[in-house]
């Protein structure tokens, strides 16, 4: 049998060595790979690694690649420190982008800033109600938030489906499932940079990330609440003696994790569709999991995740346009990427022992 | 001595340059952006194929670069920018969504040429491309009322847009210039590709009664069920005749090649251009059976007779003696849409949102 025991005394060195082990691992054993299906393993190394860097553009839409993670990210934090199990931001964000959407077409002569305004208000409190119903139903019936939030995924996918089919299809798209283009003042603008003019698709919406990122790192360590939260994930039980109301963590946790990655969703679509369609987000919600968890559930932690995972993909795209490789063959890498990180810290905190059973 | 040396590298740059420049201008640099990975069949795999055939055709004188897998969102903007960045002259957008992302980049690359496949809007450096599918379901149309014994006839469509109900019109055209009393029923499968759903629609299709499929979505699981209950089908974007040996009848096959071989050619000679203006509805190039952008696989598990019918409807329509759309013509709820004589146009095909004779039900709204 294996065993973990938990490591009493952390060093600061294997912290930082740990995470460079990893990445060093996983490039060894990827170029063992492109060795192996003969690509010329230091150009793929490049391309996959080095090559998002390469460009002041480039790095930019990095940054816009990362945004939607980050922010979904954040807002799991909350959700993941409680032991509250929100598998369902993908749902969230698109009732976000949904209402937001909805509020942005109906009422377009609405002035510039206060239709932005207002869409993210609205867009927050969409996908806090969509995260509203597993958490009710867990407080009310004790029913697993993993399913149901799972399962709303699946309704808001529909959900947003039939009303860019129906209610606020563009009469002008010959049927095709697109909402009108967002009047002017709903659309978050790319930011031109003094000197340097466009990068990318960099726009205004990142900046509310590196708000948002030192706001909840102080909220979640200084703050009562935020110490309530990481009570009641590390001990419901103690957390319940000292007096904290359960119920009302459960539902808060899930209403700001859910408001947030609407938040998400309304900057996303805003920024980068300028319309509603049936396919609004491609996996964030499921993705960003993986980062808030990469992350190690800290809100820089996530920030630097969102930007690993979204180099990850974008040098996936660039190795296949230049070499042709596979998005599978880079897909691995991404894997391996995970794995090797989780498997590091897991070592780095526990110490393992092969016992037999008798 | 150094003076020398810079001379002596001057020299040799001067020397060197013109191969340099001569090599870089005769190599094409075309980009393809994919929706899936391509696999072995259906749409994108229609699409590898075609690049398939420009690399046959131009050998070294093209590089191609294709990114696959590239959802249809800021991604593909990401992608394209990042291919007319990276040097390609004339790059292929092969999928509805990206016809956004397509305008966005090509405003901003104003000398790089772009090919946006299945979309309505065009610029003077993006031209649009697709295929007359419809003219294939004519002959699926006819098979279907030579070969049904139940005059039921089960449809499976992916959205009902107008590119699909002008497929399924078509089809019951070429129904009813056979067979009058079969009538066609259609399931809304509401995704372009996803086995699982579209087994199902093809299930409920046997089970109402049906004996032919037919299908507007893309994996071969219909004529898998098909296979399986004794029923006969139709092929989709490629030939799907290995996954149903014994079901498949034809299929319609998109054949994308000739017209990225024409498209290369023109940019090559300096001709490139959007086609035949911007009110032309059906986009720049709207090839059919006649322009060999779309061509029928072998004619399969049916009589002779039956097969000799499909061919003749099939030169007809190439030939362009046989009209699908002509006159008089009548919905399925029996408004005229155009007396004797006449033929509907293009753009009449485009605005397309009611059933012809010979469908049953209703087109969603």
């Amino acid at each position: 049998m294996i065993e973990f025991t938990p490591r009493k005394i952390q060093s600061s060195f294997w912290t930082i060595l740990s995470p460079i082990i990893s990445i060093t691992m996983t490039i060894l054993i990827g170029s063992l790979i492109f060795k192996i299906l003969s690509y010329p393993v230091i150009e793929s190394l490049y391309q996959v690694f080095v090559s998002p860097f390469s460009r002041p553009d480039r790095i930019a839409d990095i940054f816009v690649k990362a945004c939607p993670l980050i922010i979904i990210g954040l807002g799991l934090i909350f959700c993941f420190k409680a032991n509250i199990w929100n598998i369902g931001a993908e749902g969230q964000f698109i009732l976000g982008a949904l209402c937001a959407g909805s509020f942005a077409l109906l009422f377009p002569e609405t002035k510039t800033y206060t239709l932005l305004f207002s869409m993210f208000l609205i867009g927050f409190v969409g996908g806090a109600i969509w995260a509203s119903i597993p958490a009710i139903l867990k407080v009310r019936l004790n029913v697993n938030e993993i399913l149901v939030s799972l399962m709303l995924v699946y309704v808001a996918m529909l959900f947003i489906d039939f009303v860019v089919r129906g209610p606020l299809r563009d009469p002008m798209s010959f049927g095709f499932p697109l909402s009108k283009v967002y009047p002017d003042g709903a659309i978050i603008s790319k930011v031109d940079f003094p000197f340097i003019g466009f990068l990318g698709q960099f726009h205004y919406g990142i900046f509310i990330t590196l708000i948002l990122c030192p706001l909840i790192w102080f909220f979640i360590n200084k703050t009562l609440p935020g110490f309530q939260i990481k009570i009641f994930g590390s001990s419901a039980r103690a957390s319940e003696f000292a007096g904290f109301n359960k119920n009302k963590i459960t539902i808060y946790v899930l209403l700001v994790s859910g408001g947030l990655s609407g938040v998400a969703g309304v900057i996303e679509v805003s920024a980068n569709m300028g319309r509603l369609q049936p396919e609004v987000s491609f996996g964030y919600g499921f993705t960003a999991i993986i980062v808030a968890f990469l992350g190690r559930l800290n809100p820089y932690g996530v920030v630097i995740a969102g930007i690993i995972i979204a180099t990850a993909k974008l040098g996936a795209d660039n190795a296949q346009m230049v070499l042709g490789i596979p998005k599978v063959v880079t897909g691995i890498f991404e894997g391996m990427l995970l794995f090797f990180l989780l498997a590091g810290e897991t070592i780095q905190k526990y110490k393992i022992s092969i016992r037999k059973d008798n | 001595m150094y003076k020398n040396f810079l001379k002596i590298i001057t020299f040799l740059s001067i020397l060197v340059s013109p191969f340099l420049f001569t090599s870089a201008y005769a190599k094409t640099k075309v980009g393809f952006v994919y929706l899936t990975t391509p696999g072995d069949h259906g749409w994108t795999y229609a699409h590898e194929l075609g690049k398939q055939m420009v690399k046959k055709e131009f050998g070294n004188d093209v590089e191609i670069s294709i990114v696959e897998n590239v959802p249809e969102g800021p991604d593909a903007t990401r992608v394209i920018r990042e291919l007319a960045k990276q040097g390609n002259q004339i790059i292929f957008t092969t999928s509805f969504g990206y016809m956004e992302p397509t305008l966005k980049v090509a405003k901003e690359f104003p000398n790089v040429r772009f090919e946006h496949m299945t979309g309505y809007k065009r610029t003077k450096n993006v031209a649009t491309g697709n295929i007359r599918f419809y003219e294939g379901r004519y002959v699926q149309g006819v098979v279907a009322g030579l070969m049904t014994k139940t005059n039921k006839i089960g449809y499976i469509g992916a959205y009902p847009i107008s590119e699909v109900i002008m497929g399924i019109n078509a089809f019951a055209q070429g129904l009813r210039s056979v067979n009058k009393k079969a009538t066609i029923s259609v399931i809304w499968a509401n995704t372009w590709y996803d086995p699982v759903k579209e087994a199902d629609a093809a299930k409920v299709h046997i089970a109402e009664g049906a004996d032919i499929l037919a299908q507007h979505t893309d994996s071969p699981a219909m004529l898998q069920i098909a296979e399986k209950n004794g029923a006969l089908g139709f092929g989709q974007s490629t030939d799907m005749g290995a996954f149903a040996p014994k079901a498949q009848l034809f299929a319609s096959v998109n054949n994308w090649g000739p017209y990225y071989i024409k498209k290369i050619k023109q940019l090559k000679d300096g001709k490139w251009n959007t086609g035949d203006g911007p009110d032309h509805w059906a986009g720049n190039t709207w090839g059919g059976l006649s322009t060999n952008m779309l061509t029928l696989s072998n004619f399969s598990n049916m009589p002779n007779d039956v097969a000799k019918k499909a061919q003749a409807a099939h030169d007809g329509i190439k030939s362009g003696k046989l009209k699908i759309f002509a006159g008089p013509l009548k919905t399925n709820d029996g408004k005229e849409i155009i007396g004797a004589g006449k033929t509907l146009d293009d753009g009449a095909l485009w605005g397309m949102n009611y059933y012809l004779e010979g469908v049953t039900g209703k087109v969603p709204k």
